[in-house]
């Protein structure tokens, strides 16, 4: 009976508590080569192991403070954005001098200013925060762990990916030095005004450029290491719902983000080379006609944007459905229900990703016919959500949870990301929109997708994975005080934008819309969002202080605490090996989620995909693992 | 710490990583170019008038250019074939030829372009020559960066074939492919805005 509670090492045969001496004996034996050998390639300068780091871990480290960083700076400007949207024209507290004349004489924000943080704020939450937490953190940390895979396919790329994005940081915050100010032109660029805006708009354009050559370069190299560096026995229909998720991710990344490339030349050579691209003939701006050849057409930047940025919108949610899909598996105790229709949805989601763009664009007069086209395929996108979403939900179905923090944090999204999904139904239809576009009913949608969906869905990927990273987990009073504060605060500020929207308060007002009496009852909502918004960035401290405390404070974990099945906890140590993560790599045996399932004990709820198949009471193999083994 | 598969391909995919690197890639560049060339159809139809691109550019040096880097595709294959045979010196030679059309379709370019601006067309004179000077500007970074990558694999990058000859096989064949790709986009390019 002891047989299937083994591990296998090497070529023996060992119980858990064995085969963790057994690890920690290979550390320190490869820790005593590596002090003998000083010269050795294992053992590399600080500049080689911190800075310029090969190491898809450490990489993934680089990345998710980087954006942690953005996410609080992208916030930060958000809340001065609030003051000015709820007590319009008058002196900003704290912050008055900081922002100084240019932008706030006398304390009170002045529009270019307050257009500036808007744009910027799109532009460093989606390109800077959101995509990088997702893709470059929790993708570089956790697929090569989960496939079995010494590291990414190709380390030196994977350095370079990050290098470039953090260029782009930079050159984004550059910006704010520029003569006139940042972009001032929305997230979303648009032309002509992008076009004859600041010089800051230029920066902004190159920006881009470095921060979509990363995505490509890191695309790519994710594709590569799931499709060939899987581990022995590791079949696609085995990977962990995260690891599919962020594989449809890569293609998303890879074929969308090309055309934005393409259109930020463009525009960038509007600016800078005097071409018309993107300007009309016969532009007049301030009542005079712009010096220019004319003959270009503004919607087709539109086009390629949205080719870009409706894909975009899954990949800032697939990842995040990912690491639900494992909290969740993994705190129900219970495999993952619909797995193969997850994995199918996503696929399907994927493809249609790429036919849905023009429903941004319905105002534009495109004609019935291609509105009703963007339209149904519009409709039809949501049927692989709801599929995945469903299956979340009914994964929960009569399980014994365990309610910890990344766990509540999972549980959150699954609503969250409802509301945020069906309210953007009456957005994708031609009709509804007419009267719901560019009205805060759009941002109050797209926000419960990406706030308290996609971040939620973040948060809850670092409290689950942080013992992995540092071999102790975060605290769970201050986990849990986060995580309550958050969602109360989160849905204050976002609930009532539906109800702006509905009243027809447009999203890019100055002054929020004082100007318009239809407003003026709404428009009340607005005080208590902004003191929602500042209280939401109080309810980050006890995170902020948790994440960095726990790395000397935590509690002291094993490999595997949470008691999970795929790779990265059951076949490595915490946090894993400095070099090539495995001390041998693993040989999967079957699927990611057999929790409880034949052939588990009560204090052994679980089979790891690299355990080998339990022993049956009678001797033999239990009936579903036999039936495993023929067919394979 | 050794990344498998990076010499010998993995048997279920039948690809060594480069390979299936590259071709993702190369599949990003379609899509790049794919919304070059839709803009460009978008811009022309939208227009009231659009040149011929025979009135106004030179097609006898074009014409040349693209028999240059159809021949430089050859020459590429012929030093992976040489490669595979084990000729080192046969490679290097057929190497140094692709390399030498290369720096020739830009020289051409260069001349081409010289011309165009001593008339006093500028991307900002119109449209038309927006488009031209766009796209063939990134074609010619593309071919640019293809040179930058063969000279390397001629200098300093040489020296992988005495440790890792298989290696060293592999870096010419996907160099060679993203090659053939630079030169297929060239092949669309001239029709489209020389010729129609």
């Amino acid at each position: 009976m002891t047989s299937r509670r083994q591990i296998r090492v090497g070529k023996s045969w060992m119980s858990p508590s064995e085969a963790e001496k057994a690890l920690r004996e290979a550390i320190r034996v490869q820790k005593e080569e590596e002090r003998q050998h000083g010269d050795d390639h294992h053992h590399q300068g600080f500049v080689r192991t911190y800075i310029f780091s090969t190491d898809h871990k450490w990489i993934g480290i680089q990345y998710a403070i980087t954006a942690l960083l953005f996410l609080l700076f992208g916030f930060g400007l958000m809340l001065i954005m609030r003051w000015q949207l709820a007590f319009p024209g008058q002196p900003i507290p704290f912050l008055a001098g900081l922002l100084g004349d240019a932008r706030a004489p006398g304390g009170i924000l002045l529009p270019e200013a307050y257009n500036e943080l808007g744009a910027m704020h799109g532009t460093i939450m989606v390109f800077l925060a959101i995509v990088p937490l997702a893709v470059g953190a929790f993708g570089n940390y956790v697929v090569p762990l989960q496939i079995g895979a010494p590291d990414m396919a190709f380390p030196k790329l994977n350095m370079m990916s990050y290098w470039v994005y953090a260029v782009g940081g930079v050159i984004m915050l550059m910006s704010f030095f520029a003569p006139a100010g940042a972009a001032q032109s929305g997230w979303t660029s648009y032309p002509p005004l992008s076009v004859i805006a600041g010089a800051g708009q230029t920066w902004w354009l190159v920006g881009m450029i470095f921060l979509i050559t990363s995505s490509l370069l890191g695309s790519v190299n994710f594709l590569v290491t799931i499709i060939q560096l899987r581990a022995p026995g590791l079949t696609f229909m085995k990977l962990p719902f995260f690891v599919w998720a962020q594989f449809i991710t890569s293609f998303l990344l890879l074929l969308a983000f090309p055309p934005l490339e393409a259109a930020g030349v463009m525009q960038l050579m509007d600016r800078v080379l005097g071409t018309s691209f993107f300007l009309p003939t016969g532009l007049v701006v301030g009542g005079e006609i712009v010096q220019a050849a004319g003959g270009g057409s503004p919607l087709l930047w539109q086009h390629l944007f949205w080719f870009l940025a409706h894909p975009e919108v899954y990949v800032l949610i697939l990842p995040a459905l990912g690491i639900v899909a494992e909290v969740i598996a993994n705190n129900t105790r219970k495999p993952l229900w619909g797995y193969r229709a997850m994995v199918y949805a996503t696929i399907f989601l994927g493809f249609m990703s790429f036919v849905v763009w023009a429903h941004h664009m319905f105002l534009t007069g495109m004609g019935t016919t291609i509105s009703a086209f963007f339209q149904t395929t519009t409709m039809i996108i949501s049927i692989p959500s709801v599929v995945i979403l469903t299956s979340l939900f009914l994964s929960l179905w009569g399980s014994s949870m365990r309610f910890n923090t990344p766990m509540l944090f999972a549980l959150a999204f699954l609503p969250m990301f409802g509301i945020g999904g069906l309210t953007g139904l009456p957005l994708g239809l031609a009709a509804a929109d007419i009267h719901l576009h560019d009205t805060y009913y759009v941002i109050g949608h797209f926000h419960y997708v990406v706030a308290p969906g996609t971040i939620f869905a973040m948060m809850a990927g670092i409290y689950y994975w942080y013992p992995k990273v540092t071999g102790r987990k975060m605290n769970e009073k201050l986990g849990k005080l986060h995580f309550w504060l958050s969602l109360v605060f989160i849905n204050v500020i976002f609930a009532p934008m539906f109800i702006q929207g509905l009243a027809g308060i447009s999203r890019r007002l100055y002054d929020g819309g004082e100007q318009y009496a239809h407003a003026h009852p709404a428009l009340k909502m607005n005080i208590p969002m902004s003191y929602a918004a500042w209280l939401l960035l109080l309810a980050q401290l006890p995170f902020i202080f948790n994440f960095f405390a726990s790395i000397k404070w935590g509690e002291k974990v094993g490999s595997n605490p949470w008691s999970a099945t795929t790779l990265e906890w059951a076949a490595t140590t915490s946090p894993p090996l400095g070099h090539g993560n495995f001390v041998e790599i693993p040989v999967v045996h079957r699927g990611p989620y057999e929790y409880n399932a034949p052939g588990t004990t009560d204090e052994m709820d679980f089979l790891a995909q690299n355990a080998e198949d339990p022993v049956a009471p009678d001797g033999g193999f239990f009936p579903q693992h036999a039936v495993a083994k023929q067919e394979a | 710490m050794e990344i498998p598969y990076t010499i010998q391909a993995r048997p279920d995919t039948g690809l060594y990583n480069g390979k299936l690197g590259i071709w993702l890639f190369l599949a990003s560049e379609v899509m790049l170019f794919g919304a070059l060339f839709s803009s460009l159809i978008l811009l022309r139809t939208g227009a009231e008038t659009w040149p011929a691109g025979w009135e106004r550019l030179n097609v006898p040096l074009a014409t040349l250019n693209t028999f240059i880097l159809i021949g430089s595709s050859v020459t590429v294959i012929l030093s992976w074939a040489s490669l595979r045979l084990g000729d080192f010196r046969k490679a290097k030679i057929y190497l140094g030829i692709t390399l030498l059309c290369g720096l020739g379709f830009m020289v051409i370019k260069a001349i081409e372009y010289g011309t165009k601006f001593s008339h006093h067309y500028y991307p900002s004179t119109d449209t038309f020559y927006s488009v031209y000077y766009m796209m063939t500007g990134l074609h010619g970074l593309h071919v640019l960066g293809g040179m930058v990558v063969f000279a390397y694999l001629l200098g300093p990058g040489a020296k992988m074939w005495e440790k890792e000859p298989g290696r060293y096989t592999n870096r010419v064949e996907v160099t060679g492919l993203y090659w053939h790709f630079v030169d297929l986009v060239w092949i669309f390019l001239f029709p489209i805005l020389y010729l129609l």
